[in-house]
């Protein structure tokens, strides 16, 4: 085979544990920025109260006389069409948006790789079995669930939560089992299936660690994919409702005022967009991370 | 066979079906207890790597059995199945693929050792390092990822995985053929030496005939899921009882280029395993197939101690036919040179041509058939065909050798020979 | 000459990979490069064939085709001599050919590239196919239902079809059987003799160069370290290394030494 010679380090790294992680996050700046952003994130959600200027605008309080009120020095962010301070506003947000993507994604995640993993390693009818009712799920969009889902249950957070989350994990089983089906005809797992390892220990500890890379890329590119979501769902009324500081309910109330008043959009967006891309750049650090073949991490 | 000794490993009629395609057609082998090692020789498609498969439980068999130490492996279950696992291991051909990426390398022994609770939990990481210099590697290895280890480093990881559990049986399925030259000869010295350490037996799948010349007692050459012959190897490799084994063998290339028989060149490709010929299934590509060929299967008899072969004319190609064939009194021959004859698709009709070799080289030459009439091109003197093919080719002289290739002057001849009387009646066309 | 090398250096940055003083292919001669993994034959080929560039290494020193300099030359000149003077075959034949296209449209859309028109590509092309022993209608398949060797002797046909003078067969054969390796092998010949072609095989198996070659040049660390004709070479070998390949060829013969009790 014509290739380029890989490079062959002449000795394993074999450096503390803790200089050797400094080493491997030295070499991925996109790991760094990504992580500091989505640490950045987090805090604001945990420390909204305190650094808000105007707290009780995240919730009931109108101000009749600020109405749309341009950024300015006692609005950094300027208002919004009762007055609300925008800034606090966006500020208690981070916990609203966010949180509902990571619940979607972990949700999604927890039902998606295991059906992913099983049907991918074992194939034959199981495969097909999962596979089918992956099928049927996929083809409702989520909307049409969520309104299906608002129609039993009470329009909240909550609803949209589960119905995106009931739409979204099909994609991860469909993903992963590729993978899986991959990896479970590689030699390794014949060897360990040779060996007689417990089937249980051979997926657990082989074919899922060996699968699961591109969905790791996967999930953080699709942070910024269920806001948009949400908020969709949020505007058809179905989700967040009003006083609550959801960023994609907040894009969406201010869309009328866009041409005159661009601070109401424009905040609450920038805030999604920053959020996506902080956990897109985790993301791709952390698959680069996790991948042996190109990580300084020993 | 004639059995001093309880085989270690029988298997029996083994046959091995994926939907249609039956990949092991009724297979029969025996191994002895250690040391000792078969060989199976067979190109893609023979079979040798589903047996090996099936004899460690990762193919299904479909009928026949195999026993280890008379019992039915396919019967087991439970701990009769991890007392079996435990006894007989494989090594696969595929050193990039043979270790899980993300488990350094000391893991990937450790667990090993764990499934079957070898050693203490707490001497597992020592017993890791043991493993390693066993099989000729640095202990320190034990912190590597496999993508830090050379090819043949990391198939001796692999050998040295299977090791661990100290199995009586390994199979090793071309171990060797992804590897460099001097990687594949340190890889051989070291199951030569686990063999004689370890009172090791070993079932050596290859296509490489001098593999098994150095390692292997025994050899069955399979083709196409069945067995064409099997007997000890120095004596298979001397006197071959079967056309294919006559052919694989003076396919494979040799160093030792001044002491090379002929050259016999196997037209066409191998079957299709869904469908394979009636009769024989090698009958296709042999030089000597007859008439019977095309009809009936060749049963595998017994041709001496120890010796079976699959093929109808098994006597004669073990009579001592050097690999090549003797020529035909009354025939003309190039000189110094070996002839091959060969089956068309439509019998009767073959086009092939021959060019005289250059003076320096005492060697002529067969190129393969084409399946329809093209390719001509002028050649030198006729060549005889082997007594018993049914068809062969011959071509009228020319004086140019390297002319165009549809020269008119160039005539096709087919020619018929006479099995009793053993004479070639040409036909031209 | 068709080919000669001098003072060839390939490297990856500072990282020398081939270092070669002096070579050559002379006319109708098939000559071996042999060596093991990482030891720049490989290399070299991508270097003949100016396509060094394409894996991020540079070229120095000098590659003359008959006559011609190729170390000097544009990508554009570079394609006009690629196929047409100089052909290659790969070790899996099947990376030569896209699966989507049926096998003939890739060697007629390359005789075209070359300047045929369609009735003479056709031509050429039939013909080529029959050099190789193929029925011409072959070419209609798609790569998947052509197997290995096959496919390959598409590839030399291809190489046949172009009239390249020079054919560059890197590891042509260590993914094929070796029944079928044996028929490649066998028109690699058919090619030197009937039509004065040059090979330059590169290989890690020295037996596949000690039946084929007339010449050897074994490599080592991106360096020659002995070159010279095949019968001297593996007879006789110079330099360790050399040796020490040889040694652990594998022969047939060598019985294993000792019986053991359980001999059934």
């Amino acid at each position: 085979m014509i290739e380029a010679p890989a490079p062959f380090p002449a000795e394993a790294p074999t450096l503390p544990r803790g200089q050797a992680l400094r080493r491997g996050l030295a070499a991925n700046p996109l790991l760094v920025v990504g992580g500091l952003a989505v640490v950045v994130i987090v805090l604001v959600a945990l420390f909204a109260p305190l650094l808000a200027p105007y707290p009780g605008d995240a919730g009931n309080a109108t101000h009749p006389f600020m109405v749309l009120h341009a950024p300015s020095a006692q609005h950094w962010f300027g208002t919004d069409q009762v007055g609300r301070d925008i800034l606090s506003r966006v500020l208690y947000g981070a916990r609203v948006s966010p949180l509902i993507a990571v619940l979607v994604l972990a949700i999604a995640s927890a039902v998606g790789i295991p059906l992913g993993v099983v049907a991918g390693y074992f194939g034959g009818w199981v495969d097909e079995l999962i596979m089918r009712v992956t099928d049927v799920f996929l083809a409702f969009p989520a909307l049409l669930l969520a309104l299906a889902l608002a129609a039993v249950l009470p329009a909240s957070l909550t609803t949209v939560t589960i119905a995106i989350a009931a739409t979204w994990w099909p994609w991860y089983t469909r993903l992963i089992r590729g993978q899986a089906a991959s990896v479970a005809g590689r030699p390794y797992i014949d060897s360990c299936r040779a060996l007689g390892i417990p089937r249980r220990r051979i997926i657990l500890r082989h074919v899922l660690p060996n699968s699961v890379t591109p969905l790791i890329v996967q999930i953080s590119l699709d942070v910024g994919g269920v806001i948009l979501t949400a908020s969709a769902l949020s505007f058809l009324g179905l989700g967040a409702q009003d006083p609550t500081p959801d960023w994609g309910l907040m894009v969406s109330e201010g869309q009328t005022y866009f041409t005159t008043d661009w601070w109401v959009v424009t905040f609450p967006g920038l805030a999604i967009l920053v959020t996506a891309f902080a956990f897109n750049l985790l993301g791709d650090g952390l698959r680069d991370l996790l991948d042996p073949r190109r990580s300084l991490l020993p | 066979m004639s059995s001093r000794a309880k085989p270690l490993l029988e298997i029996g009629d083994l046959s091995v079906r994926f939907g249609p395609v039956r990949a092991v057609d009724r297979v029969s082998l025996q191994l002895a207890a250690g040391p000792f090692g078969l060989g199976l020789v067979g190109e893609s498609g023979s079979g040798k790597t589903t047996i090996g498969r099936a004899v460690v439980r990762l193919a299904p068999i479909s009928s026949g059995q195999i026993r280890f130490e008379g019992t039915d492996i396919g019967a087991l279950r439970g701990r009769a199945l991890q007392a079996y696992r435990r006894a007989v291991q494989i090594v696969f051909q595929d050193p990039d693929n043979s270790l899980d990426p993300r488990m350094r390398v000391g893991g990937s022994l450790r667990e090993a050792l764990a499934a079957h609770a070898v050693v203490p939990r707490g001497q597992a990481a020592g017993r890791a390092r043991e493993l390693l210099a066993e099989v000729g590697l640095d202990p320190g290895f034990v912190s590597r990822y496999p993508h830090q280890l050379s090819g043949g480093q990391r198939q001796r990881v692999a050998i040295a995985r299977a090791l661990s559990v100290r199995p009586r049986l390994l199979v090793l399925d071309e171990p060797t053929s992804a590897l460099d030259v001097r990687a594949q000869a340190r890889v051989l010295d070291l199951i030569e030496a686990l063999r004689a350490d370890h009172q090791l037996c070993y079932l050596l799948i290859t296509h490489n005939f001098a593999i098994v010349s150095q390692l292997c007692e025994q050899t069955a050459v399979l083709y196409l899921g069945r067995v064409a012959e099997s007997g000890p190897t120095g004596e298979l490799l001397e006197r071959p009882a079967h056309p294919y084994t006559q052919a694989l063998r003076s396919a494979v290339p040799e160093i030792d280029w001044t002491a090379r028989r002929s050259r016999m060149v196997l037209p066409g490709e191998p079957p299709d395993a869904a469908n394979p010929p009636p009769g024989c299934v090698f009958h296709p590509r042999c030089p000597l197939a007859i008439d019977r060929c095309r009809t009936e299967v060749p049963v595998l008899r017994t041709m001496g101690p120890g010796r079976q072969a699959a093929c109808h004319r098994a006597e004669e190609v073990l009579a001592g036919q050097p690999t090549g064939s003797a020529p035909t009194a009354g025939l003309p021959q190039v000189a110094g040179s070996h002839a091959a004859a060969w089956r068309s698709a439509r019998p009767g009709t073959v086009t092939g041509r021959i060019t005289p070799p250059p003076a320096s080289m005492a060697r002529a030459r067969l190129a393969p058939p084409s399946l329809s009439r093209c390719g001509i091109t002028p050649a030198g003197p006729a060549v005889h065909a082997i007594p018993g093919a049914l068809s062969c080719g011959l071509l009228a002289s020319g004086s140019q050798r390297r002319g165009p290739p549809d020269d008119p002057r160039i005539r096709v001849l087919t020619a018929r020979q006479d099995i009793s009387s053993g004479r070639v009646l040409p036909v031209i066309q | 000459m068709r080919l000669r090398i001098k003072d060839l250096a390939v490297a990856f940055g500072d990282r020398q990979v081939v270092s070669i003083g002096e070579f050559a292919v002379g006319e109708a001669e098939i000559v071996g490069l042999a060596g093991e993994s990482g030891s720049g034959k490989s290399m070299t080929t991508l270097a003949i064939l100016g396509l060094a560039h394409t894996v991020g290494a540079t070229v120095s020193g000098s590659i003359r085709l008959d006559g011609t300099e190729l170390t000097g030359l544009s990508q554009r000149e570079l394609r006009q001599l690629r196929g047409r003077q100089v052909a290659a075959i790969f070790q899996s034949p099947a990376m030569a050919f896209s699966p989507v296209f049926r096998v003939g449209q890739v060697v007629l859309g390359a005789l075209r590239l070359h300047g045929m028109s369609r009735a003479e590509a056709a031509e050429a092309a039939s013909r080529a196919m029959r050099q190789v022993l193929l029925a011409p209608d072959l070419l209609g398949r798609y790569p998947a239902q052509l197997s290995g060797g096959q496919l390959q002797r598409v590839a030399i046909a291809l190489a046949l079809a172009l009239r390249a003078r020079v054919l560059l067969a890197d590891e042509p054969t260590s993914a094929l059987d070796v029944t079928v390796q044996a028929e490649v092998l066998e028109l690699l010949r058919e090619l030197r003799e009937r039509d004065g072609m040059s090979v330059l095989l590169i290989s890690h198996d020295l037996a596949v160069v000690a039946e084929l070659c007339d010449r050897v040049a074994v490599m080592q660390g991106g360096r020659i370290v002995e070159q010279g004709p095949v019968s001297q070479v593996l007879a006789a070998p110079q330099h360790e290394y050399t040796a020490e390949l040889l040694a652990a060829v594998p022969r047939i013969g060598a019985a294993p030494q000792d019986r053991g009790p359980g001999h059934v």
